[in-house]
């Protein structure tokens, strides 16, 4: 379990790395390390190149603006859960990163690796799905904002062009009267999802669902946005009926299967999560509202 | 006044130097010029090799040596059968190296040595081999069916071994009974995981031909005796050494595994040191593995819920290979009556090969599985009689006069009838129920229905033979310089804290402290008769020997010592590292002791200075070494268990069940165990606490899959799910105490305790929880979410169609 051979770069500025990640075929970027050195380590990546951007410095820094956030590409899981700036403007994040491992692995690791890496099942991505996000992205073309619903393919796949690094990741803000959960199922705690759901629900005056939105982690080959779902949530009382009845319509979205989670028993999972996150969402608005 | 620190919690004499980083595993063990070796491993799980052309690894800058088959001279032979036994009808065990055909994904074809393990797995992926492969039968059922796929061509039915035992009369029993219960379990494969992997480091002196290897093993002893046997080198030029080991559970028992034998082959012939660190993909597929087990078994009740008789009969899937005999097979069926009297008994098993990794020991050893199969068998004749689970299980506990308890005709792994020595096992069931809240479990299970949940009551009783025999022996000797106590015994350490233990035997009788107590294990330079670490026996065994060679050594200091105050010897007391007249401030340390005793020329240090002050150590005429007396305070001593002790202990969980997730959450958990009197309770709940872990994976998380191509499909620990801390629910454990009649100490084992009775407990208790959904019964282990979903109805639609 000894990685290839691979040449290594430790990148001083992001201009430096783009032009690494140019100069040879095969690049990586090495951010927190905790999903690259294992497939490293696995030879399930065999890179030329190993460009490491831990000494380029202003990637470290969190930054709120009315409510959004946005995070440097160094800005590590636990960096981002311990902020009280960020906590305060946008609790959801807090929420979503319990749930990414443990406090070792959120020590390194970062949300801009998360969101590179693109696990199906990894929290951070389906975060910025539901909130209509972006990444700003820089490669030899210039810098460009690349939205949450263009940048996932599939599994650990993203549309970014090989020689394009992340610089920093915005989670716009949640919307005003809104309530917020982060919901998921792991086998042993910190693993990644079998199913997780991220929900904000925004009632209006009446008491009836004005906004949702929700997205999936876990279900599919990459995060989803659960617009079906969303659809069939605006306009009612969310009451448990009405909640049960949109949720059923994740059915179709589930594809994924793997041993000790077929189809079926996803789609359940899926439906629960989906009725416990809007049920705590909408607790929330009250709460916020009262 | 002496202290006796038996019984008392002492801490552990290691911690300090293995949490600050200071322990030495192989890894840390830096030799000069060492060199590494990687292996080439098959990639199917039953082939025939038609070519390996290794000319391109042999080229690669940096590579030392590529060694197949057909280039490591007399070991390319079948590695030993360790343990024979008449019923083995097909024993087969594996080469170091493949030659001709592969059993198992994973197996040894080809290694390479190089200047380091970088290189070394850059080579190993320049061999170029041609595989024909050939059909298998994977699955243990599969395995064992008419015209299944044979894993060895010339062992019919690919069955390893067949054995039948009996004790009583089963059949007039069942003929007699006014109910059978019968029900047929399964229990699945799992794997040790020690946190280090197996490690072996060689080096051979060309100057004092010695072979020197560290090997992070369980069984140093065993390891040179076979390695002079197999390299055919005088024993005292092989000295293998257990430094500290990172765990081992049974998994590092085994030898030979193929890289024991070829890492120090190679150091000879490279004639430079070479070293191997297995890596958590090679533990997942060259690490021996245990539990899959399918049992059927029938209890003959009468109507109030007595057991007369109890049939089994199960499949064992034994893996490629059965290096280590029938041992797991044979615990499981001699263990499968539990702690009840059940006085008719028929046993029969079938050790069966599959294209897997092969099957030896791991932490409970058949124990797990039958413990299983008993329990809930018991509850399910509580069902259907209608009884009481507790009830069912008092009206055939064996009472405390009844002990000792043999079951004549049934042969325990070591060879003797099975016959349990001591216990109090409604006691225990008692304890179990009060400290679980028994009585208000309707209350408790009405709150969690309230909240959405159902709640569930685990069960299960487990008996476990421990303190194996043959023997183990025990050195003792003081240090004339420092006084301390050097202690040392042949079997080895894997963190259990076998170290504290020893010391406390050993300073109990010559009254110091633990902590100047230095206990040296797993080496053979340092002692080299004894067995090896396995079946909960190091306390027992060795620590018996400990004891009666500390108790000879305490009598020399006391005569000495009332030779030296001129004194009479039972006026002498020992205490703080002296021995002292009993009401007087008269004393000599026990480093003036071990100097006196010794007749010297000359003075190093101030105890030998101050030593002549005193009367000489010895009243005798003639020259200063009195014949047939040796020098100092140093005494070899052994002991032979007469058979295993007992321990037991019941187990009780509240298990709840969220049925539309389909998880379960453990919300409290009761251990009741007794495993005689305690040398140090702390150590004694690491080792319940611990093994409760290792029984947690197997109730609900740990299963080794394979495709039916006989692929490994989990082989790491992404997907091979071993419980983090965060799993484990709190442990209440409420120790018990009646002690063996049959040692000194009056201990029994608990290395396995913990393990034995946790999936039948969890799963017994999924099963209560969910009994108003008619979720019906669990009798599979471990129990997956998924698995409850399809109890609770939802077939799933990839499985249906
Ligand atoms: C035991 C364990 C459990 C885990 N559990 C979870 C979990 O439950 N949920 C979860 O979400 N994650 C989990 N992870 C993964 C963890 O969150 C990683 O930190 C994260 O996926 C990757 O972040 P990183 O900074 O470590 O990236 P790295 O490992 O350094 O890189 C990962 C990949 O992303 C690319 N990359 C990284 N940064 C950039 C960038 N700025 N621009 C372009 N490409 C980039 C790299 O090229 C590489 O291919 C777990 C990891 C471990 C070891």
């Amino acid at each position: 379990m000894k990685p290839a051979r691979f040449e290594y770069v430790a990148a001083k500025t992001v201009a430096e790395a783009i032009d690494a990640r140019s100069s040879f075929d095969d690049t990586v970027i090495l951010a927190g390390g905790q999903s690259l050195i294992p497939m490293l380590n696995y030879r399930v990546a065999q890179p030329d190149a190993v460009i490491d951007i831990n000494r380029v410095p202003g990637l470290d820094t969190i930054s709120v603006d009315n409510g959004a956030v946005r995070v440097g590409a160094l800005v590590r899981h636990r960096q981002l859960e311990l902020s009280a700036e960020a906590f305060a403007a946008h609790p959801l994040l807090r929420e979503a990163l319990d749930n990414v491992a443990h406090i070792p692995i959120r020590n390194r690791g970062t949300i801009c690796g998360s969101i590179a890496h693109a696990d199906a099942a990894a929290e951070m991505p389906a975060v910025l799905v539901c909130l209509d996000g972006f990444v700003t992205a820089q490669g030899s073309g210039g810098e460009r904002n690349v939205p949450a619903s263009d940048l996932f393919l599939f599994h650990m796949t993203t549309t970014l062009d090989s020689d394009e690094i992340i610089t920093s990741a915005t989670f716009p803000a949640l919307p005003k009267g809104s309530g917020y959960a982060f919901e998921e199922l792991t086998r042993r705690h910190g693993d990644y999802a079998v199913a997780g759901i991220c929900a904000v629900i925004t009632p209006g005056p009446d008491g009836n669902c004005a906004s949702a939105s929700l997205s999936a982690c876990g279900i599919a080959e990459k995060p989803v946005r659960l617009s079906a779902v969303e659809a069939a949530l605006v306009g009612t009382n969310l009451s448990d009926d009405a909640v049960s009845a949109a949720a059923a319509l994740v059915d179709d979205m589930v594809t994924n299967e793997d041993d000790g989670a077929g189809g079926r028993y996803r789609r359940q999972v899926a439906r629960t999560l989906i009725t416990r996150a809007v049920a705590k969402a909408c607790q929330r608005a009250a709460q916020g509202r009262a | 006044m002496a202290t006796r620190t038996f019984g008392e919690p002492v801490q552990r004499n290691i911690d300090d130097r293995l949490l600050t980083g200071q322990g030495h595993y192989i890894d840390d063990i830096d030799l000069p010029s060492v060199a590494h070796a990687a292996f080439l491993r098959s990639p199917f799980a039953r082939a025939k090799i038609t070519s390996i052309d290794v000319s391109a690894a042999r080229a690669h800058p940096g590579v030392l040596g590529v060694f197949t088959c057909d280039n490591i001279g007399h070991i390319d032979q079948d590695l030993p059968l360790l343990i024979p036994h008449p019923c083995l009808v097909g024993p087969r065990t594996q080469r170091p190296l493949a030659r001709g055909d592969v059993y198992y994904v994973g197996q040894t074809v080809a290694m390479v040595v190089a200047v380091d393990r970088y290189t070394a797995e850059d080579a190993v992926r320049l061999i170029e081999v041609d595989y024909d492969p050939l059909p298998v039968s994977v699955e243990l059922e599969d395995a064992a069916a008419d015209g299944a796929n044979l894993v060895h061509e010339d062992v019919a039915g690919n069955v390893a071994a067949h054995f039948v035992q009996n004790s009583g009369d089963a059949a007039a029993a069942f003929a007699r009974a006014d109910h059978v219960t019968k029900i047929t379990v399964r229990v699945e494969r799992s794997t040790a995981a020690p946190m280090e992997g197996r490690a072996v480091c060689a080096r051979w002196d060309r100057i004092t031909e010695q072979l020197m290897v560290w090997d992070s093993t369980q069984a140093p002893i065993s390891v040179r005796g076979g390695l002079a046997s197999l390299f055919d080198i005088d024993e005292d030029r092989v000295r293998v050494v257990a430094p500290d080991v990172g765990g081992g559970f049974g998994q590092k028992v085994l030898f030979f595994y193929p890289e024991e034998v070829l890492v120090p082959m190679a150091a000879i012939q490279l004639d430079r040191p070479v070293k191997w660190i297995e890596d958590r993909t090679e533990n997942f597929i060259g690490s021996t593995q245990e539990r899959t087990q399918v049992h059927t078994i029938e209890l003959a009740a009468t109507k109030d819920g007595e057991v007369l008789g109890l049939r089994d009969f199960f499949l064992h899937d034994t893996g490629s290979f059965i290096p280590y005999g029938i041992a797991i097979a044979q615990v499981a069926s001699t263990s499968i009556a539990g702690p009840y009297r059940i006085p008719n008994i028929e046993v029969e098993f079938k050790a069966i090969y599959t294209p897997t990794v092969p099957v030896t020991p791991y932490r409970g050893c058949g124990r797990p599985q039958a413990c299983f199969a008993i329990e809930r068998a018991m509850d399910k004749l509580a069902e259907e009689l209608g009884l009481d689970r507790f009830e069912v299980r008092r009206r055939n506990f064996i009472a405390p006069d009844q002990f000792p308890w043999k079951r004549e005709g049934l042969l325990f792994a070591d060879g003797l009838a099975v016959c349990y020595d001591s216990g109090e096992y409604d006691t225990a069931l008692s304890k179990a129920a009060e400290a679980i809240g028994l009585d208000r479990l309707d209350e408790m299970k009405a709150d969690a229905r309230a909240r959405g949940k159902y709640l569930g009551l685990g069960l299960g009783f487990y008996v476990e033979g421990t303190g194996l025999g043959p023997y183990e022996g025990g050195h003792v000797r003081i240090h004339p310089i420092t006084g301390k106590i050097y202690v040392n015994t042949g079997l080895s350490t894997q963190g259990q804290g076998h170290d504290t233990v020893f010391a406390q035997i050993a300073a109990d009788q010559l009254g110091v402290d633990p902590s100047d107590v230095i206990v040296v294990e797993g080496d053979t330079g340092a002692f080299d008769w004894g067995v090896a670490t396995f079946a909960s026996r190091a306390a027992v065994v060795s620590g018996n020997a400990i004891h009666k060679a500390a108790s000879k050594a305490r009598e020399m200091v006391i005569e000495a010592a009332a030779n030296m105050l001129e004194a009479a010897p039972g006026d002498i007391e020992l205490a703080e590292g002296k021995a002292r007249i009993s009401g007087s401030d008269r004393a000599v340390t026990l480093a003036e002791v071990a100097t006196a005793t010794n007749p010297l020329r000359y003075a190093f240090n101030k105890a030998a200075q101050s030593a002549t002050q005193f009367a000489p150590a010895s009243k005798h005429d003639g020259p200063p070494l009195a014949d047939g007396k040796a020098p100092g305070i140093e005494v070899t001593d052994y002991y032979s268990p007469p058979y295993s002790t007992w321990a037991y202990g019941c187990h009780a969980a509240l298990v709840e069940v969220d049925p539309a997730l389909c998880t379960v959450d453990i919300r409290q958990y009761v251990c009741v165990h007794d495993c005689g009197n305690m040398i140090n309770p702390m150590i004694v709940e690491g080792q319940v606490i611990g093994g409760m872990a290792q029984g947690l994976g197997g109730a609900l998380y740990e299963k080794v899959q394979y495709d039916q191509d006989g692929n490994p499909r989990n082989a790491g620990f992404m997907d091979f799910l071993m419980p983090y801390a965060t799993e484990m629910p709190k442990v209440d454990i409420v120790h018990m105490e009646t002690p063996s009649p049959l040692n000194p100490l009056g201990i029994k084992g608990v290395g396995e305790a913990g393990t034995i009775a946790v999936p039948a407990t969890i799963i017994s208790g999924i099963e209560d929880a969910l009994k108003p959904l008619g979720a019906g019964h669990f009798h599979e282990a471990p129990v997956f979410p998924h698995m409850i979903f399809e109890k609770l109805g939802g077939a799933d639609q990839a499985k249906a169609s």
